[in-house]
């Protein structure tokens, strides 16, 4: 056996043994992390290195709401840039604000799926208005939506860093 | 944890894991290594493909699928790598086993000893079939992990008659850890460090408050009391008698060993590790004084090349030499000289022939590789919701860890040697068939532990407080 095909073979047993490695981190690691990203419609973009997401591809429903573009919005100065999840099942969640409306509710479809009691169907949404203000809006909620301690009752602009609760659940926007 | 969306997506918490189908696919690959491994070695040695590859192939690939669908049947939670790895071990052992078959020095060695040499890899198979057969047998029978609980003072009786029933036999290459019946020897330290977790888990469980609490605060220590330091000092008496009367250093540092570590998770104290440093540190050296066998395995770790020239055993040196003629990437299976070695070169010494052949990048892989086993065995102990799990999962990690570190430490000279097997990969009945029921009790730990909660039963007060109308 020529000496090339036996070091081809030594080098090339050594990288599979560390693919081995390496792909049982990526188990323990998708083993770690608490929230499961699925892809709604045909367009994948959100997670591509999460095994989950392809496998939760068939349980999808409805197409991808039409996406709105926030020219101005992005721009600003002091805008928010990121929503996160600060207490409940989700905590430590962070969604990137691209002037897409986010839902909030147990139903599947929801940006975010809240796995909690208190919570409705549809609860509430965050989106951004026409000069790229987030505005938070309950959905006719049964326990209600919270900005800061005071129950919403219309559509009401957040600020950076106000708690938004929903039944356990903690939301607030950051820069 | 981040994760950053699009408006396509939907972030919610992630459902019962169940793994199976990972577990599946890193079998697949956990079998291909080692016939990948097998072909290279046999082309290295033979030029030719090796006659036996679809036979070794085909059993290790059943001997994983068996494991995989009890898995799925029995133990449907389970974490999906312990199996995957244990099994890639195993397949490499096989591989590293039948390449120092091969080797013509070491039957050259057995011819001027007059006897007869006969390859060790075809019983070491038997003997994973016979591991996997006890790792199916334990998930089928343990129905759950929790019943080990009541035979804890039981458990204890047979680790002790395990561990002292080698004393009656003969000693053999300088240390009494066989038990010889018929043809056969079993070494029962590798069955006893698995029942001696569970004693130790059993026991520290109902004891453990006492042992943490009961205590006295002395320069940023927690001391114990007198009397509840009257376990710890129990098993020291008796890991050193081990160490006296068997000439065995490995198991007693094990047995020790599992104990403080199982002591310091049960009970948060650091000065358990303290304690027990100090006193392994004192038995260690008390021994070594005035026991030949044990003095001469330091004087060998040591300085290995001073021995090896006076005419002593050269494994050590030649071991260490393995070591460094393998480099970083190594010579290639079956390309290198590791068979120098001599005695016990497939057995405790496999270690230098993944050195040499393998090189520092495969030995780190393998290191990770047992790693790997510990991580998910400690991370089982954090998941198992009751005590006496917690407790088993992280000792019979920790006594795979000690394991592993005793050997490979041994072998590379940073401690003196000790006369135990590298889990899985060593040629020895006794330690794959023992390894194998120690990842089957843990699969069945993780498999409770990672099971999701069952629902809340309802509740009978609304049907109690029901309003009847007329």
């Amino acid at each position: 056996m020529s000496e090339l095909t036996l070091t081809v073979m030594r080098l090339g047993f050594l990288a599979v043994l560390w693919l081995f490695v390496i792909v049982a981190v990526q188990v323990i690691r998708s083993d770690l992390f608490g929230t499961r990203v699925t892809q709604r419609g045909s367009a994948r973009r959100g997670g591509p290195d999460r095994p989950q997401a392809q496998q939760q591809q068939q349980r999808q429903q409805s197409a991808p709401p039409p996406q709105r573009q926030q020219s101005g919005g992005r721009g600003r100065r002091g805008a928010p840039t990121k929503l996160v999840v600060s207490e409940g099942t989700l905590t430590g969640t962070t969604v990137a604000l691209q002037g897409q409306t986010i839902t909030l509710g147990r139903a599947h479809d929801s940006t975010i799926v809240l796995d909690d009691d208190y919570a409705s169907s549809r609860h509430a949404r965050i989106y951004p208005d026409r000069d790229g203000q987030w505005i938070v809006e309950d959905l006719g909620s049964t326990n209600g939506t919270y900005l800061d301690r005071t129950r919403l009752t219309t559509p009401t602009p957040i600020q950076l860093g106000a708690p938004i609760r929903i039944g356990k659940t903690v939301i607030e926007l950051r820069k | 944890m981040s994760s950053s969306t699009t408006n396509t997506t939907t972030i919610s918490t992630a459902g019962p894991p169940s793994r199976r189908n990972t577990e599946l696919a890193m079998l697949v690959f956990a079998v291909i290594i080692p016939v990948f491994a097998y072909a290279n070695a046999g082309l290295a040695l033979s030029d030719e493909m090796p006659s036996g590859m679809l036979s070794y192939g085909l059993g290790l690939g059943l001997l994983a699928g068996v494991g995989h669908l009890v898995v799925r049947k029995f133990a449907p939670y389970a974490d999906p790598l312990l199996l995957p790895i244990a099994t890639l071990l195993n397949g490499l052992g096989l591989v590293l086993i039948w390449r120092l078959d091969q080797s013509r020095r070491l039957a050259q060695r057995a011819e001027d000893a007059h006897t007869v040499f006969s390859p060790s890899a075809p019983n070491q198979l038997i003997y994973s079939a016979l591991g996997v057969a006890l790792f199916v047998g334990v998930l089928i029978l343990l129905k759950d992990h929790r019943l080990l609980q009541r035979y804890t003072y039981i458990s204890m009786v047979v680790a002790l008659i395990l561990l002292i029933l080698p004393m009656f036999f003969p000693a053999r290459f300088g240390a009494r850890i066989w038990i010889t019946i018929g043809g056969f020897s079993i070494q029962p330290g590798e069955f006893a460090k698995i029942i001696i977790a569970v004693f130790f888990s059993g026991y520290l469980m109902v004891k453990r408050d006492a042992l943490a609490l009961a205590s006295r605060r002395f320069m940023g220590l927690y001391l114990p009391r007198g009397r509840d330091l009257g376990p710890i000092l129990v098993v020291w008496g008796i890991s050193i008698l081990i160490l006296v009367f068997e000439t065995d250093l490995g198991t007693s540092l094990l047995f020790f060993g599992l104990f403080v570590v199982m002591l310091y998770v049960a009970t948060e104290r650091t000065s358990w590790i303290v304690f027990g440093l100090l006193m392994s540190a004192a038995g260690a050296v008390g021994v070594a004084t005035f026991e030949p066998h044990v003095q001469s395995r330091v004087d060998a770790w040591l300085d290995p090349f001073a021995v090896a020239k006076a005419g002593g055993s050269d494994q050590i040196a030649q071991a260490l030499m393995a070591f460094g003629s393998g480099g970083v990437f190594g010579t290639g299976l079956g390309q290198g000289n590791s068979d120098l070695i001599g005695f016990a070169a497939n057995s405790d010494f496999i270690l230098a022939t993944v050195g040499e052949e393998l090189g520092l990048a495969g030995t780190m892989g393998l290191l990770l590789l047992y790693g790997l086993i510990v991580e998910r065995g400690v991370r089982t102990a954090l998941a198992a919701r009751d005590p006496f799990g917690k407790l088993l999962a992280i000792g019979l990690s920790a006594a795979f860890a000690i394991q592993v570190f005793v050997v490979a430490g041994g072998v590379m000279g940073l401690i003196p040697l000790t006369g135990m097997t590298m889990p899985f990969i060593a040629s020895g009945g006794s330690s794959v068939i023992a390894n194998w029921a120690l990842v089957a009790i843990l699969i069945k730990v993780s498999d409770t532990a990672r099971r999701p909660a069952p629902m809340p039963a309802p509740t009978t007060d609304a049907e109690m407080t029901q309003v009847v109308r007329p």
